[in-house]
């Protein structure tokens, strides 16, 4: 079973949820924590993995060989990028346009490209002290591409098909979004009850539900409540998972590095109710 | 005050985790900008396109959306597909499925595709062709501090990257014909590549952060960027009294990279209501500490974006 | 020698445009017949590597030098390899006329 934890806007408490569910569920379950917030992953800081394995990330890009090429151009036609430019009668790479897809090397009537790894992440696992097998991707500073870690993150990871996978999405709500989706039995999105929480929910939401993903609501930060969250999401029909109260006593302990099921034991039975609760949602094949 | 001399300045808000406070912090410096003792018109950039919020901070006025074409994805005709099944061979994205109602032949999952075309050359029927996408709006908007070039990608689009870059275009061109001095760019979260769009030719990059584990660890990586980019930075740190070990380890941190600390604002519950009001902390609340706060580092930021001389012609 | 400007209009007197790769128009000029042609820059309509795009049409038409208000790292990487001499446009050049007259006259600076 596959959950992930998006929400939109950053900040919200994506890490903090998916890390407390993940440890709520290590006594019972055989859990899997997949930090897929590539750019700036944080789970290892509140679940303190020991890592053991660890491989690079890589794109395929394409490497000419200048013996067999013809200088024909024909790669620089087919490259939708703009990666590769001829000038003269040598071909130019440029390895941060590419996106690995081969096109060229396919195309190529003398066979004269060959592919080679450039790296661009990192791919690193491990267990924590509670049985919680993690694994995250790093992206490099200064690639611009993380949906290439984020796909390889999980073919790597290879959770076991009977264990509870939990994957922390990055903020936002493009394509790396949809990568770390991509597969999931479930979608809860985390949120606030403030005008920026709301507005971001609702392009997360706009992801699950093309992606035909059942999802459910986290409100976080929750205080005087907000009217239009609530309506949006009654008309949306989108059920209310878990509602935590605005706590500076909270934050601090989470800026400090604890867990909230650390800071606050008495939401570990929530967030089993809540697991409970999805694994019924997926099993019915509920709508969202 | 000040007078665009030459181009437009650039100043880029980042913070590489997400929720720092950015856009609050971008609305404010937008406001302060305009008043008569810094009297410098500017123009705003929300550069945040899959989660804009810059127009929900400041009473913006609705303008007409204008189209996105961000790349082309392949597309599979029915009716000239044999099944050959060439084009599964080639494709890297698991985006070639079976089509059941016009089976043996295939369909391609817009989701999935990347739009690499490898699939259209090696179809040896021509049954696939590119289609120009439509992935999102841009918009020029006025805000009562200046124009604001924002937009909304659709959900799950790729190419934001380019969206971050076609609206800071927009605006850099509107800021030259108008002669405006600054831009206020807010940034996405992150270190990818709709951050390195954001921060391409910045004047100056100021990092927002907050005290924590998580806040240090992305500042590190976020100041990466900007680094490899030769961007100057500078840093400052919101909600620093939520847990101050962790404004301690910023300080020690910046003090060790030779990284300026532009101020640290207090946490402040005006400012969600502030939020609320559609209006800046510094406008809504004058006096809030945060605002004073914010004030202190915008004062900051511009001696750094311009030299004494600049400020006083 | 064929030059390069990039450009806002299909004309001489055009203002000058200061984005290689997304100029509306590349304007080439033949410097030893004074002929030219407006020809619409293909990184202009490109969602990405737009540069790239330009300097391979730039590199194409045979040019010797480019002169624009700035090259990205790719387009500058791809142009100095072809051997084409990138050149800055400064506050003096308005119009394309009026670039052409100053790279003649040795008081464009060199980019990078």
């Amino acid at each position: 079973m596959q959950i992930a934890v998006a929400s939109g806007k950053g900040g919200v408490g994506k890490t903090t949820i998916a890390a407390s569910l993940a440890l709520s569920l290590a006594g019972e379950h055989a859990v899997c924590f997949l930090d897929c917030d590539v750019e700036a992953p944080n789970g290892h800081l509140y679940l303190n993995p020991v890592f053991d394995r660890q491989t690079p990330a890589v794109i395929k890009i394409p490497q000419i060989q200048a013996e067999r090429c013809s200088s024909c151009g024909k790669c620089v036609e087919v490259c939708q990028f703009h990666a590769l430019a001829k000038v003269g009668r040598s071909i130019l790479v440029f390895a941060q346009l590419c996106h690995g897809c081969g096109s060229c090397t396919w195309n190529c009537p003398e066979g004269a490209i060959s592919e080679i790894p450039n790296p661009i992440g990192s791919l690193e696992a491990g267990q924590t002290k509670e049985g919680i097998h993690f694994a995250q991707g790093v992206l490099t500073i200064s690639e611009p591409m993380p949906t290439p870690v984020i796909r390889q993150l999980k073919r790597w990871s290879q959770a076991s098909e009977d264990a509870v996978t939990i994957l922390d999405a990055p903020p936002g709500a493009s394509c790396s979004v949809v990568e770390t989706l991509r597969g999931s039995d479930y979608a809860l999105l985390v949120t606030e009850p403030t005008p920026f929480g709301l507005h971001d929910l609702k392009q997360a939401l706009g992801i699950a539900r093309e992606m035909d993903i059942p999802a459910g609501v986290v409100i976080n930060r929750d205080g005087v409540r907000d009217s239009r969250m609530d309506w949006f999401l009654s008309q949306n029909k989108l059920p209310i998972m878990m509602r935590i109260p605005f706590s500076k006593t909270l934050a601090a302990g989470i800026a400090a590095g604890k867990p909230l099921i650390e800071i606050w034991p008495e939401y570990q039975p929530r967030f089993r109710n809540m697991f409970r609760q999805i694994a019924e949602s997926i099993a019915k094949g509920k709508p969202c | 005050m000040l007078t665009a001399t030459g181009k437009t300045k650039r100043l880029v808000l980042l913070s590489g985790k997400g929720g720092t406070g950015k856009t609050s912090l971008s609305a404010a410096f937008a406001h302060l900008a305009c008043k008569p003792q810094y009297g410098t018109s500017v123009v705003l950039v929300d550069a945040d396109v899959d989660a804009a919020n810059l127009s929900l901070a400041l009473k913006t006025e609705p303008s007409s959306p204008r189209e996105f074409w961000g790349g082309a994805l392949a597309e599979i005709q029915p009716g000239q597909c044999t099944g050959c099944a060439a084009c599964v061979a080639v494709c890297r994205y698991d985006a070639v499925l079976q089509d059941v109602e016009h089976s043996p032949a295939f369909w391609i999952d817009p989701v999935a595709c990347d739009g690499c075309a490898a699939c259209r050359y090696a179809c040896p029927q021509g049954a696939i062709r590119m289609v120009p996408q439509l992935e999102g709006h841009w918009f020029q908007s006025a805000t009562p501090f200046g124009a604001l070039f924002h937009a909304e990608l659709f959900p799950g689009k790729e190419n934001s990257g380019k969206l971050v870059t076609l609206v800071k275009q927009q605006a850099r061109l509107w800021a030259e014909e108008a002669h405006i001095p600054l831009a206020i760019i807010d940034g996405p979260p992150g270190i990818g590549c709709t951050v390195i769009s954001a921060c391409a030719g910045a004047d100056l990059g100021l990092i927002l952060t907050e005290p924590g584990l998580a806040g240090l660890h992305d500042l590190k990586r976020v100041l990466g960027v900007l680094h490899h980019f030769r961007i100057p930075a500078a840093v400052c740190i919101n909600k620093a009294d939520l847990y101050p070990q962790g404004s301690r380890d910023i300080r020690e941190y910046a003090a060790e990279q030779s990284l300026a600390v532009f101020g640290e604002i207090p946490f402040d519950e005006h400012i969600p209501q502030a939020m609320l009001l559609g209006l800046p902390i510094t406008s809504a609340f004058p006096k809030s500490p945060s605002a004073r706060a914010i004030r202190q580092i915008w004062e900051k930021s511009l001696q750094e974006l311009y030299s004494l001389k600049e400020m006083l012609s | 020698m064929i030059l390069f400007v990039t450009a806002q209009q299909p004309f001489l007197d055009s203002p000058v445009d200061e984005r290689f790769g997304r100029s509306p128009w590349l304007v080439k000029i033949e410097t030893e017949t004074y002929h030219w042609d407006a020809l619409p820059n293909p990184g202009a309509s490109q969602s990405g590597g737009a540069g790239v795009a330009a300097a391979q049409f730039v590199i194409d038409q045979k040019a010797s030098a480019a002169i624009s208000g700035d090259f990205g790292p790719h387009a500058a990487s791809a142009l100095r390899t072809a051997g084409v001499e990138m050149r800055l446009l400064n506050g003096e050049v308005a119009t394309v006329q009026q670039a052409v007259q100053s790279f003649l006259q040795g008081k464009l600076l060199a980019f990078g």
